[in-house]
Parts: structure tokens; C-alpha cells; sequence
């Protein structure tokens, strides 16, 4: 019995070691790539560019964890990406700005802009749901390996991207949509953000402690459980202020972290997440368990679909165009970074939070060389070496797992 | 006179994780005889053949084997190494690769060459002459997926005499054959047996070893229980020793009686690609009834209980009365809807999730106990999780280890408190106490019995007789996907349940 106690607790450690290896290669990145630019990458101003390259990889990478997991994969998702922005593109720059006067001639220029962007955003994210659940049905009811599923529909997404913008750049793109993707938040309004932002983390320690009161488990000491709401409130502060001395807090940076929030939460509190984690852990126990498994598959398809669109609107806020190489070989970041940041291609392991770490690295790589004025056939074989390292690593760890 | 032995093993024990498969075993087997080795599942006939074989290397066992005067040390897992001492093995289970011929599968992995490419003529005339020396009628250009089993089987008896090969083993050949495959099996050891290769044989089928074995070993319970001439014994007498006359109290007796009818199942069969694995299984179970389902392995009684459970969705035929209604049940989903959980065979394939935490397994299929659309109550969730772990004592430091790292007792009480969760009216365990400590076992039969007195219906499969015997109220047969006969507790005996499993039809007096 001691001896179980002690190999459990050696493992509780070992998760923890993998979180903070993540957090300890990223700050060897950082400081490595600080001193080889001169201290040019490591600031506020490189540093603000580094989480706004790493947005439009992070929603894919975000909505493919749940699909690793469940032991999918979606190689279309580049694709998706791309063409939901040229249909962006193509809504504000050529439909949009034909209808909307007419029906509501009463408008201002301006918030006909506004109106436009709504309707573009809507409209793109049903797109990209619709196109999720599509493939997400073949593979989960029609049983066709998702690997051939989104190999197909990466190709006929690429087709569509071509027959939408028939090989043109599409503009104009309205200023508010290119707010989302390029803007930042006041000064003020940043900080207001952090402050609510630590009141919830406050609320959310106590009332964790009175439910486990409730239920007769055990809680943490009461100072452990403030310490861990101290660190995270600080870190809040701490990137906020950061944030602040540049130009504040970007507006997609803002939706990166609330959609993380949003997803991590599904994972890891509600029935759904818990069956894509069965599902990927052992899937035969999972449909004995009377889950249908099927329908746990669509649903993951559908998220990344959702993902997509939300990727796609913030690629054309970004470029301002509808352009035909959008998105192309997002699919290879959003999966590196799911996979380095600890997601299993076997199915059943990985977190929101390590997927947003890998990618965050993988960004890292490819800021640093840029700043650094590398030639770009180096920075493509640097970053496929470290993937496969990294991959590695995980793996021949893995095999040595006591058990 | 000791020169006659071609193999002597002394004295094995190989033990796994809590289970002794195989304590103490010694027995001889004569150059050129066919020697029977027979015993119910679970009496280490396997394991014996997985060390011969080389599976298990020579490090993993106690006890000495001598295979021609020589001690038989096979030191890797590859089957190679058997081989060349001169041990080939056909499993039960056929391993061949269905889209090449005969002659490619024969010589798979070492086929003639010129000079780096292959030379089919001397393959296939190679195969040819192996073929027609021992008399196996399979044609040389066919894909083996295009032959019947006992014509795939004669490939794989083909190929482990295509090596030199002083002792063949053959582990239950005939499990899959029809009559008159096995018919032809036997002519073929016969004819083998002339050519001077000496033979281990496996089988259920006791009459076989009445028509083609010398001398036959009986184990049970991982030990030998003795060897005999065949010319002098019987099948009855073999039965008996299979069995054991002794009955130890080792079961905990059950107080109540079963009350009214709860499921009735009616002309119930299954065909999965036009063959027909149930054919025709009806029987009824009461309110806290325990059933016990006896068989052999791939008698049916596991893809029964499965069947029942959904795994087969819309193919199934027949009639499911639950407490007098007719239900369908297509899934896993509906079987739990309707009241009927299933603890399965593997619990390691199919009841758990292994790299999960214990609560996550045990709440896996009840989270709507405790979950809104949009939450989990976990706290709620930890709570009833620990009521069922204190309720069946599950060993663990905490519920959040991750399963895999819990004996295979605690796993099986992981998988059995998932499923006391979910309050089922009937309960189905499919060899519950396999690979179980004693200790363990006892207390899940408590535990069944205790949810029997609560009107749970139980119905238990299990590959020990005497589990069967102790537990059950009444007790179904099993035999080639049929129901073989019904029995009472008070005239089931291990030889009754026995023959019928293995269709002896004549009476039997033990």
C-alpha cells in the first residue's frame, strides 16, 4: 500500500513535469532568441507581435485537440481556414456592399460597415460548422478514415478557394472587421479586464472550497489554495501591464484567450469533454459504457469546423484581403503544436492549455529566426527537426513509464 | 530406456501477476506417439504450449525442460528459435496472410532465392512435394483467403514441416473444423505419426483422443493430474479427472429465493457474415436469480450475453421480454436505458479505461447523475464514486490513480462499481473472477449474492465449473452458439455440465 502511494505520487509529479517542460523549453527559446537579437525579440513590441502571429495557428490548434484526442486528425483545416476567409473576403468586398443600401438605405456608412461584419462573422461560422459537421459525419457514420476524409476535403477546400476569388486578391475589407484582427484594446479597458479577470479567479477558489465542504472532501490548506489565486492574479497583472507599455491588449489575443477558456472548460467539466477523453482512451470500454461514440466524433468535427470560421474571419481582418495562399499549411502548425505540447496521436491524452504552449512555441521558433533575419529554407528545416524532436522525446518518455 | 523421451518437462511453475498458472508440472512425451493433453480452460494447457513454444522465455518459468537429452533453454520470444531446436506450433487461432498462395505463406519471410529474386519454381515445387508426402489436399495456386479453414489449417501444418522439425504441437486444431474436416485431420496425423513426427495434441473434443492418441496428460488447475495410456482409460474417467472429484466450500451460500420472472428471451439468434454464432437461445431469469451460463470458449455464451447487450445492433433475431414487455435493444445505450449492465470478458479491452483515473472510469457511464448540459458537478461526482469504492473496499491511495495501476482484482471491482452505479435490474458478469486472487474472488461473490437478495438478476458466465456449481441458481449450457440443456442447482454436477458442453451422449455414472 505505501509503496502504491509512493509510485502515485512519483506520477502526479511526472503530469506536472510535463506541463512545466513545456514552460521551461518556451523560456530557453525566449532567452536564447534574446541574447542572439540583441534583446530585439524580447520586446514588449516583439513580444505583442509574437501573441498575435500565434492567434490565427491557435484556434485551429485549440479545436484539433479534441479530434487528436478522440484519435482523428483533420488535415483540412488549412484549407477550411482559407477558404472561409476568401468567403469573408468575397461577402464584404462583393455582396455585402450591393445589398445592405438598398435595405437599409436609413444607415450610416459606417454602421453599415458594422452590420456588414456582423453578417460576414454569423455567416462564416455556420460555414465553418456546416463544414465540420460534413466531414465529421463520413467519418464518423460512414466509417472512411478521417486521414482520407480531410485529405479529400483539403484539396476541395483549396479547389473552392480558387473558384471563389477565381485566382484574384479580394478588397476592400471593412474597417470594424479588421478591428478583430488588428486592434487593441484601451488602456483602461485592459485593465479592467484584468481586474474582473481576478475577481473570478478569486470567487471561483472559494466557492471550489465550499462545495468540497459541502461534499465532505478534503480541501488544501486555505493559504495554498490564496497562493495559486495570487501567482495567476499576478501573472494577469503582470502580462497586462506588459501589454499596456506597448499598445495594450489585442483584440484577437483577447478572443484567443477567451475561446481557450471556453474549450478547456468544455474539456474538462462537461459530459462532452469527458467522452472525448473516453473515447480516445479506450473505445470499446467507452460504447459498452452505452456512449454514442459516433456522435462524440461529429460533435469534435463540428468544434473544429466552428474553430475554423473563427480562424478564417480573424485571417482576413489580419491580411485585409481575401487572398488564394490563405491559410496554407496551417493544418502541419495547428497539429505540431497540438502534438509538442503533449496531445497523443494514439488518442485519449492532451490539454487545451499544452496545445496553446506548443504552438506558442512553435511561433516562438519562427518570430526568433525572422528577427534574427534567418534565410526561410533554414527556418522550415529548423522547425521540422525540432516537431520531430520534440515528438520524440514524448514518445521514448512515454515507453519508459514506470509501470 | 531414456532415449525414447523426446521431451521430459520437470517440475514447471510459471506464475503471472496474483494467478499460478502452472505449478509443479512434469510429464513425458515418448518419441513418434501422439500424446493428448487435455483440461478445462483455465488449467494452464496454454501457458504449457506459450513456454514450448518459446512465448514465454526460458527466464519466466521454474523447472527444467529436456527436449532430446538436451535442456530446452529458448532464451527470446521469437518463434524462430523453437523452430530451429525443432518445436513447431499451430494456434488455435490461424495466423497466415490471407491474399498469398500456400507456397508463399509456406515460405514466408525465407524464400528461395537466385541472386536476389525469388525463385518461384523452386517454391512452388517445393510445396508441392511437402504437400504430397504427408498427403494434404490443398491446391498450389489458390489465395489462402479462398480456402476453407481446415484447408488453412493443412497450410499451417504445412509450413511447420516445411522447417525440420522433430515435435509438432497442435493447440486445439479442431475447435473450428466441421465433422469431416476433422475426420481428415485425424488420417493426416495418423499418416504424420508414421513418418515418425511426434505430436502434442489439443483438444475439447475428447474422442479424439480415443481415436488417434497414445497416452493422454490431464491438467487441472495448473497441476498434472496424471498421465494415462489411452487404451486404458475412458472418457468418462478423463472427465472426472478434468473436474476434480472434490468440491471445497469456497462459495459464500446465497439466503434468498428467486422471485417472478424479470427477462424472457425467446428464440434468440445472431448471424454475423451467414454464419450463425446463436442459434435459437431462449431462457427466462427471475428477480434475484443468480444464472449461471457454463461453456466452453467460443460456445457461444460470451457473443450471447453481448448480443444481448446490443453489440450486434439490428441483426439480431427473437424475442427480449423485460418484466413481461418486449423490448428491442440495439446498443450499449439502450441496454442501459432498459436496466441491463454488462461487466465484459476483457476487462482491460472493454470495461475500463486505463489511463484514466478511477472516478472517471467508475462515473463514465452515470455522469447524468450528477451533470447539467452544461456541467459536471465533480464534487458531487468524487463523493458517489468514493461511496461505491468504500462499499466494495477498492484498494487505491486515492480515486484519482490512474487505473492501470491497480491489480487486476481492484481493476474488476473498478469495473463492477461503474456498474452497481448505474442500479441495473439485471446484471450481467462475463468470468468475473478471472485472473482474480482467492481473497478477491470471495468477496465478489458476496457481493453477487448480496445484489441477488436485492432482487437483482444475475446473470453469470464463468469458465470454472466450480464457480458455476457454488453461485448459480440454475445453470444454461452452452454448446456451438445452442443452448445445450438447462440444469437445477440441485442435480447439476461438474460431469453433467461437462457433457454437455462437449456432447457426449451417452449417460454418464461418476
Amino acid at each position: 500500500m505505501k509503496q502504491l502511494n509512493s509510485i502515485q505520487k512519483f506520477k502526479e509529479i511526472k503530469l506536472d513535469i510535463r506541463a512545466y517542460t513545456l514552460i521551461f523549453a518556451l523560456i530557453v527559446i525566449w532567452l536564447l532568441f534574446g541574447s542572439l537579437t540583441g534583446g530585439i525579440f524580447l520586446s514588449t513590441r516583439n513580444f505583442s507581435n509574437l501573441l498575435r502571429q500565434m492567434t490565427i495557428i491557435s484556434f485551429l490548434a485549440i479545436g484539433m485537440t479534441p479530434v487528436i484526442i478522440t484519435g482523428n486528425i483533420d488535415l483540412s483545416v488549412g484549407s477550411m481556414t482559407g477558404f472561409i476567409s476568401v468567403i469573408a473576403a468575397y461577402l464584404q468586398a462583393i455582396i455585402l456592399p450591393t445589398f445592405l443600401p438598398v435595405l437599409f438605405p436609413a444607415l450610416s456608412v459606417e454602421l453599415l460597415g458594422i452590420l456588414s461584419t456582423v453578417i460576414t462573422v454569423i455567416i462564416c461560422l455556420l460555414i465553418g460548422l456546416l463544414i465540420g459537421m460534413g466531414q465529421g459525419f463520413i467519418i464518423a457514420y460512414g466509417g472512411v478514415p478521417a486521414f482520407i476524409v480531410t485529405l479529400g476535403g483539403m484539396l476541395v477546400l483549396r479547389g473552392g478557394i480558387l473558384g471563389v476569388t477565381q485566382g484574384k486578391t479580394i478588397i476592400p475589407i471593412e474597417d470594424s472587421l479588421r478591428l478583430m484582427a488588428q486592434g487593441y484594446l484601451s488602456k483602461y479597458a485592459g485593465i479592467s479586464i484584468a481586474i474582473i479577470a481576478i475577481i473570478i479567479i478569486f470567487l471561483f477558489t472559494f466557492q471550489n472550497r465550499t462545495k468540497k465542504k459541502k461534499y465532505g472532501l478534503k480541501n488544501k490548506s486555505l493559504a495554498v489554495d490564496l497562493l495559486v489565486a495570487t501567482v495567476f492574479s499576478a501573472l494577469v497583472l503582470v502580462f497586462t501591464f506588459m501589454m499596456n507599455s506597448y499598445k495594450g491588449i489585442q483584440i484577437p489575443v483577447l478572443i484567443m484567450a477567451v475561446i481557450a477558456i471556453l474549450v478547456t472548460y468544455l474539456m474538462n467539466n462537461t459530459r462532452f469533454g469527458r467522452h472525448i477523453y473516453a473515447v480516445g482512451g479506450n473505445k470499446e470500454a467507452t460504447k459498452l459504457s452505452g456512449i454514442n461514440v459516433q456522435s462524440v466524433v461529429l460533435r469534435t468535427y463540428a468544434l473544429m469546423g466552428l474553430l475554423c470560421g473563427v480562424s478564417g474571419i480573424i485571417l482576413t481582418g489580419y491580411v485585409a484581403a481575401g487572398t488564394t495562399s490563405g491559410g496554407m499549411n496551417y493544418e502541419l502548425s495547428a497539429i505540431g503544436g497540438c502534438v509538442m505540447g503533449g496531445t497523443s496521436l494514439m488518442g485519449g491524452i492532451g490539454t487545451v492549455f499544452g496545445a496553446l504552449m506548443g504552438t506558442l512555441i512553435m511561433t516562438s521558433l519562427e518570430n526568433g529566426m525572422s528577427v534574427m533575419n534567418m534565410s526561410v529554407f533554414w527556418q522550415y528545416i529548423v522547425k521540422g527537426s525540432i516537431l520531430i524532436l520534440a515528438v520524440y522525446l514524448d514518445v521514448s518518455s512515454r515507453k519508459n513509464k514506470p509501470l | 530406456m531414456k532415449d525414447e523421451f523426446i521431451l521430459r518437462i520437470e517440475n514447471v511453475t510459471k506464475d503471472f501477476p496474483g494467478v499460478r498458472a502452472l505449478s509443479g508440472v512434469s510429464f513425458d512425451v515418448k518419441k513418434g506417439e501422439i500424446h493428448g493433453l487435455c483440461g478445462e480452460n483455465g488449467a494452464g494447457k496454454s501457458t504449457l504450449v506459450k513456454i514450448l513454444a518459446g512465448v514465454y522465455p526460458n527466464n519466466t518459468y521454474q523447472g527444467k525442460i529436456y527436449f532430446n537429452e538436451k535442456e530446452l533453454k529458448l532464451t527470446s520470444s521469437s518463434i524462430e528459435e523453437a523452430i530451429n531446436e525443432g518445436i513447431a506450433t499451430v494456434y488455435q487461432e490461424l495466423v497466415f496472410v490471407p491474399h498469398m498462395t500456400a507456397g508463399e505463406n509456406i515460405f514466408l519471410g525465407r524464400e528461395p532465392e537466385d541472386k536476389g529474386v525469388i525463385n518461384w519454381n523452386k517454391l512452388f515445387s517445393d510445396t508441392k512435394e511437402i504437400l504430397t508426402k504427408y498427403k494434404l489436399n490443398v491446391p498450389l495456386f489458390a489465395k489462402l483467403s479462398s480456402l476453407s479453414v481446415g484447408q488453412q489449417q493443412m497450410v499451417e501444418i504445412a509450413k511447420a514441416l516445411s522447417h525440420e522439425i522433430n515435435l509438432l504441437i497442435l493447440d486445439e486444431p479442431t475447435s473450428a473444423l466441421s465433422e469431416a474436416e476433422v475426420n481428415y485431420l485425424m488420417e493426416i496425423l495418423k499418416n504424420l505419426k508414421k513418418n515418425g513426427v511426434t505430436c502434442i495434441y489439443i483438444s475439447h473434443r475428447l474422442e479424439e483422443f480415443f481415436r488417434i492418441a497414445d497416452n493422454i496428460t490431464v491438467l487441472r488447475d495448473g497441476q498434472v493430474v496424471d498421465t494415462v495410456k489411452t487404451a486404458e482409460t475412458t472418457e468418462e474417467k478423463i472427465i472426472a479427472m478434468m473436474v476434480g472429484r472434490e468440491m471445497k466450500k469456497r462459495f459464500p451460500v446465497k439466503e434468498s429465493k428467486p422471485g417472478e420472472k424479470i427477462l424472457e428471451v425467446k428464440n434468440f439468434s445472431v448471424s454475423v457474415q451467414n454464419k450463425r454464432i446463436i442459434k435459437n437461445v431462449s431462457f427466462d431469469l427471475k428477480k434475484g436469480e443468480i444464472l449461471g451460463i457454463a461453456g466452453l470458449m467460443g460456445s457461444g455464451r460470451t457473443e450471447l450475453v453481448t448480443a444481448l447487450f446490443g453489440e450486434y445492433g439490428k441483426i439480431v433475431t427473437g424475442e427480449i421480454l423485460l418484466e413481461g414487455k418486449s423490448i428491442k435493444i440495439q446498443s450499449a445505450e439502450d441496454a442501459i436505458r432498459y436496466g441491463i449492465s454488462l461487466v465484459p470478458e476483457d476487462r482491460k479491452e472493454m470495461g475500463l479505461i486505463l489511463i484514466q483515473e478511477i472516478f472517471k472510469n467508475i462515473s463514465l457511464p452515470n455522469l447524468k447523475e450528477f451533470s447539467t448540459a452544461l456541467n459536471i458537478d465533480k464534487h458531487k461526482e468524487l463523493q458517489e464514486c468514493k461511496k461505491y469504492a468504500d462499499y466494495l473496499s477498492i484498494k487505491t491511495p486515492s480515486l484519482f490513480t490512474i487505473t492501470e495501476s491497480l491489480s487486476g482484482g481492484n481493476q474488476q471491482k473498478v469495473v463492477i462499481a461503474k456498474w452497481l452505479m448505474s442500479n441495473p435490474k439485471i446484471l450481467i458478469l462475463d468470468d468475473p473472477t478471472r485472473g482474480i486472487d482467492v481473497g478477491t474472488k470471495y468477496e465478489i461473490y458476496n457481493l453477487i449474492n448480496k445484489l441477488a437478495e436485492n432482487g437483482v438478476g444475475i446473470i453469470m458466465i464463468s469458465s470454472e465449473l466450480e464457480e458455476i456449481l457454488g453461485m448459480s441458481d440454475r445453470i444454461t449450457v452452452m454448446r456451438e452458439g445452442e443452448c445445450a440443456g438447462t440444469l437445477d442447482r440441485k442435480n447439476a454436477t461438474q460431469e453433467r455440465i461437462m457433457a454437455l458442453a462437449t456432447n457426449i451422449k451417452r449417460k454418464l455414472q461418476v
